[in-house]
């Protein structure tokens, strides 16, 4: 019986309350020490989701007075069920969503059984919102995946059994809803569960369960069905009350990513973090990685005082015998199981964003605690969901799921997502729009990175600048088609060669002959063109020498890239001359070509430009002189003391 | 192996939300509305940090209507705890001489509290601001992320929020534009009280029922808790054994008939309660999605 049970009949019987207080403190201590159970639901649309969320609120009686209330006026106005009880209606919370009557986004609910305390994620099943079920699946231990009995097995169960499983889910629940519109029926129910048994197979997902439901009438969700009577397993909830929720993570090798530095004063220099698995005790020798190096626990602090250990999911902070310098981002383990480090590797990356992933274009990489750029330098191909299939390709868009190659600009440790869900995750977010745009699960690191090393070279770049009495930059000139970039830039380098200095063009146009003959004008082919411009214009800075290059450059993020590859050589000159003006001048007749429909994916055009906002020089070409121009930009490079 | 309970999951959680935000962000302020919730939020806090101390201020956004109780509490906390507590009150507020009874629950609402805190944030440069808020106070609140995005204007867009994923979150932001902060997202109401209990958190006296002086109107106690309520002719004060399950503007909140003087007794009385926290807040039953719109507004 329930406490709530017992408390109530005790009331009808006048109870005293003083004989009630050690009761209410042994149940108070009960109920504040369940353990947590986190959940998906996840289905196509009326599948009736939201109905087997606010069933499993109303059973388990946290449905109150007002809110049945609500609900009964509002199932007459907005509900589908002619007027009865609408429990869809109590977690479809959005109004934009009760108007369209479909889940738009992630909802998280909560409610609590004598035995456990359940926190639900409830996401939306079409297609375009995969990215929500991602991120519900991503803290969840366990996924209910609803099937409508009268469908049966779906391309978007697929979809979504196979995102639980990739999100490193390990129990699955397929509840068999709305059994009572198929009659009940064994036969119904056991083809459902040979259908999907066929695909998780195939998945590779182990632990399967089915219970036949119907969260409408209640039957299997809180109380064993009396209708379902050859079916002899346990109800939903009692299924989720008893089912053994893993202690892998604990079970596995210590991993603490540091989140903080915490110094309050000289005395003082604590490592606070949250531990992703294992336990550590006071003592133990640690490990701190990427640097490598070591020392020894001297306090474990938690909970405001010093413990002797501490385990999986605390946030602690530690102290160590020797001061060893470690940051934000790096990972403490022990010496004995330490994660691997890596800048090069391969992993799952699911894309969330509108504009498509692009090969060769730079984004920041959140790992557990620490930020780092880098580009996914090679699409191995994505993966068709409701057949599992692979193909080819060159870009990610929303909701698709691809195996990638990635180059990191710094280190990182990591475990493998199998592993460890903690340390073998990321997000990636985009530069400009500091969306996040995707997440990803590495599946392992590549050893490129391990074996090629950088070879140091006795000339190196400052030797090569001094003997040509010169220093390096790279006058990165960006604009529109016809805008005037090569011209200016072609005197500009004139203007240096005649006092001495050592410089070199690189045009768009002829790059394009040789160096990246290979590539086109689709926005993936832009990004990968300036990406290789970027890498041998430091090269040739490297060699001491003054670089003029003269491309388009549509995209903001591709010369933040070069900026960050170049770091202070890097001078960026926008040639802002008026659309209308490139039109008139079109030196090359390319306009013309575009409105006679001869070239597409033209900058300006049907392609973006997307404007410089602090340039290093703003040359307005309206306004000055060709030579003018040029002899702006030679005063700024004598300004800055470049020549 | 020893397993955590939910309480010591939570906490964990919270505690790892309010680090990475002081890890990651400018100028992060905690919201500091001096209830149940600020309480737990503050303990936290405090704990995320020990041996330090707070590394950021704490804001409360001041509409001249609170209970007296809950400014003596702000106090006693500042002294207790020796923080820094910022107190903003709206100025264009005070110059129309805004109030509920003048202007009506929700133009007071709305430039006393919204407008009040986005000016704040504005003028203080914050870049994060944590919130006490709970997914399971309101359905709209379910759907929000503990890390949300606002924009220049501090609105909220429900269709655009950024994923979630693990605990990795994002709280990159350009000038201007910033990032409010759930660190109590996951926890229930009974949560709270349960905590509170376990940790023996101070709470401001006015959750813990005792006679106090009331009138009644549209369904609502309302405390009679200093001469600015106008009482209607022939209506007088009774006193009635109540208490609060949250705290705000005292004309704006009602009470509920209680016996509950303890906390376990509290425990007891949300477990056995027929109505939800947020009935008692007047401003939540002005339109059917109220609390949808007011968050894209910039509320909390």
């Amino acid at each position: 019986m329930t406490y709530q049970a017992k408390k109530l009949s005790s009331n009808d019987n006048n109870y005293q309350s003083e004989s009630l207080n050690s009761d209410l403190d042994v149940f108070i201590k009960e109920q504040s020490q369940k353990p947590l159970l986190r959940f998906i639901t996840c289905g196509s649309v009326d599948d009736g989701k939201s109905t087997l969320i606010g069933r499993l609120l109303y059973d388990s009686n946290l449905i109150l007075e007002d809110q049945l209330a609500a609900l009964t006026k509002d199932s007459k106005t907005n509900g589908t069920q002619g007027g009865e009880i609408d429990f869809a209606l109590l977690v479809d919370g959005l109004a934009a969503e009760r108007e369209q009557g479909v889940t738009i986004d992630v909802a998280y609910r909560f409610f609590e059984t004598d035995k456990r305390k359940f926190i639900v994620a409830d996401t939306p099943g079409h297609e375009e919102y995969t990215r929500n079920m991602a991120t519900g699946a991503s803290t969840a231990d366990l996924a209910i995946i609803l099937i409508d009995a009268r469908k049966g097995v779906l391309s978007q169960t697929k979809r979504h059994s196979y995102i639980a499983k990739t999100l490193g889910i390990k129990h699955i629940l397929v509840a068999v809803n709305k059994m009572d519109q198929m009659y009940y029926s064994e036969e119904v129910f056991f083809q459902i569960q040979q259908d999907y048994n066929l695909f998780s197979k195939k998945l590779g997902i182990e632990n399967v369960s089915f219970i036949p439901i119907s969260a409408l009438k209640g039957e299997n969700v809180a109380q064993k069905s009396h209708v379902i009577n050859w079916y002899n397993g346990p109800s939903l909830i009692e299924f989720l009350e008893t089912i053994e929720i893993s202690q892998e993570q604990e079970n596995q090798a210590f991993r603490l990513p540091v989140q903080w530095v915490n110094r309050p004063n000289l005395d003082f220099r604590g490592f606070a973090g949250t531990i992703a698995s294992g336990e550590i005790r006071k003592g133990d020798q640690i490990v701190t990685l990427p640097s490598g190096k070591t020392s020894f626990v001297k306090q474990i602090i938690y909970d405001n005082r010093e413990q002797i250990s501490a385990v999986a999911d605390q946030a602690i902070t530690v102290v160590l015998e020797n001061e060893i310098d470690i940051s934000r981002g790096d990972i403490i383990s022990k010496v004995a199981q330490k994660p691997e480090i890596t800048d090069q590797l391969q992993a799952h990356i699911i894309w969330m964003s509108e504009d498509e992933m692009l090969a060769g274009r730079n984004y920041l990489f959140k790992t557990c605690n620490k930020t780092t750029s880098g580009v996914v330098t090679k699409i191995k191909h994505k993966i068709n969901v409701n057949d599992l299939s692979q193909s080819e390709t060159k870009t990610l868009s929303l909701n698709e799921i691809g195996v990638v190659n990635i180059s990191l600009q710094e280190k990182i440790a990591f475990d493998t997502y199998d592993h460890n869900r903690t340390t073998g995750s990321f997000i990636i977010i985009d530069r400009i729009t500091n969306d996040t745009v995707g997440c990803g699960m590495i599946d392992f690191g590549l050893r490129r990175a391990s074996n090629i090393r950088w070879q140091e070279l006795s000339i190196d770049k400052h030797a090569h600048a001094t003997q040509k009495m010169q220093k390096p930059a790279v006058l990165w000139f960006t604009g529109l088609s016809g805008s005037g970039k090569s011209t200016i830039a072609n005197l500009v380098e004139k203007k240096l060669y005649a006092v001495g200095k050592h410089s070199y063009l690189l045009d768009g146009d002829n790059v394009r002959h040789g160096l990246t003959r290979d590539l086109g004008f689709t926005d993936q082919d832009r990004v990968e063109n300036i990406r290789r411009v970027g890498e041998v214009a430091k090269l040739m800075s490297d060699a001491g020498l003054i670089v003029l290059t003269s491309f388009i450059s549509p995209f903001i993020n591709e010369r933040e890239m070069v900026r960050e590859l170049l770091g202070h050589d890097y001078i960026e000159i926008f040639i802002d001359t008026p659309l209308n003006v490139c039109q008139e001048r079109d030196p090359k007749g390319l306009y013309k070509k575009v409105k006679n429909g001869e070239v597409k994916n033209f900058t300006g055009i049907d392609s973006p430009y997307e404007v410089p906002q602090n340039p290093d020089i703003l040359v307005k070409t309206d306004q000055l002189s060709p030579e003018d121009s040029a002899l702006l930009i030679i005063k700024h490079l004598e300004d800055n003391n470049f020549i | 192996m020893t397993q955590l309970t939910h309480l010591q999951k939570l906490e964990a959680e919270s505690i790892h939300i309010i680090r990475e935000v002081e890890a990651t962000s400018q100028k992060p302020v905690m919201l500091y509305s001096i209830g149940k919730d600020s309480a737990v939020m503050l303990h936290l806090a405090l704990k995320a940090f020990y041996p330090g101390k707070l590394p950021f201020q704490l804001l409360h956004v001041d509409t001249t209507w609170k209970f007296s109780e809950m400014i003596e509490c702000r106090a006693q906390i500042a002294t207790r705890y020796n923080l820094d507590i910022l107190v903003y009150i709206n100025p264009d507020g005070i110059k129309k001489k805004i109030g509920p009874f003048t202007h009506g629950a929700g133009i007071h609402t709305d430039i006393m509290k919204t407008e009040a805190l986005k000016k704040a944030l504005d003028m203080y440069g914050f870049d994060a601001a944590f919130g006490g808020a709970r997914r399971d106070e309101e359905k709209s609140r379910a759907k929000e992320r503990i890390f949300s995005f606002r924009n220049k204007d501090h609105r909220w867009n429900a269709k655009q929020q950024r994923p979630e994923l693990w605990n990795i979150y994002n709280n990159r932001t350009h000038p201007g534009e910033s990032i409010r902060v759930f660190p109590l997202s996951n926890w229930t109401e009974l949560d709270i009280w349960q905590y509170i209990y376990k940790e023996k958190i101070p709470i401001v006296p006015l959750y813990l029922a005792k006679k106090r002086p009331v009138v009644e109107r549209d369904g609502n106690l309302i405390m009679v808790d200093d001469e600015r309520l106008p009482l209607k002719a022939g209506e007088i004060p009774i006193l009635k054994k109540i208490r609060f399950r949250t705290l705000g503007c005292y004309p704006l909140t009602g009470a509920i008939e209680s016996e509950a003087e303890s906390l376990e007794q509290i425990i007891e009385e949300i477990i056995l309660s027929k109505t939800s926290e947020r009935q008692s807040r007047v401003i939540d039953h002005e339109t059917h999605a109220s609390m949808e719109q007011k968050k894209q507004e910039g509320y909390f």
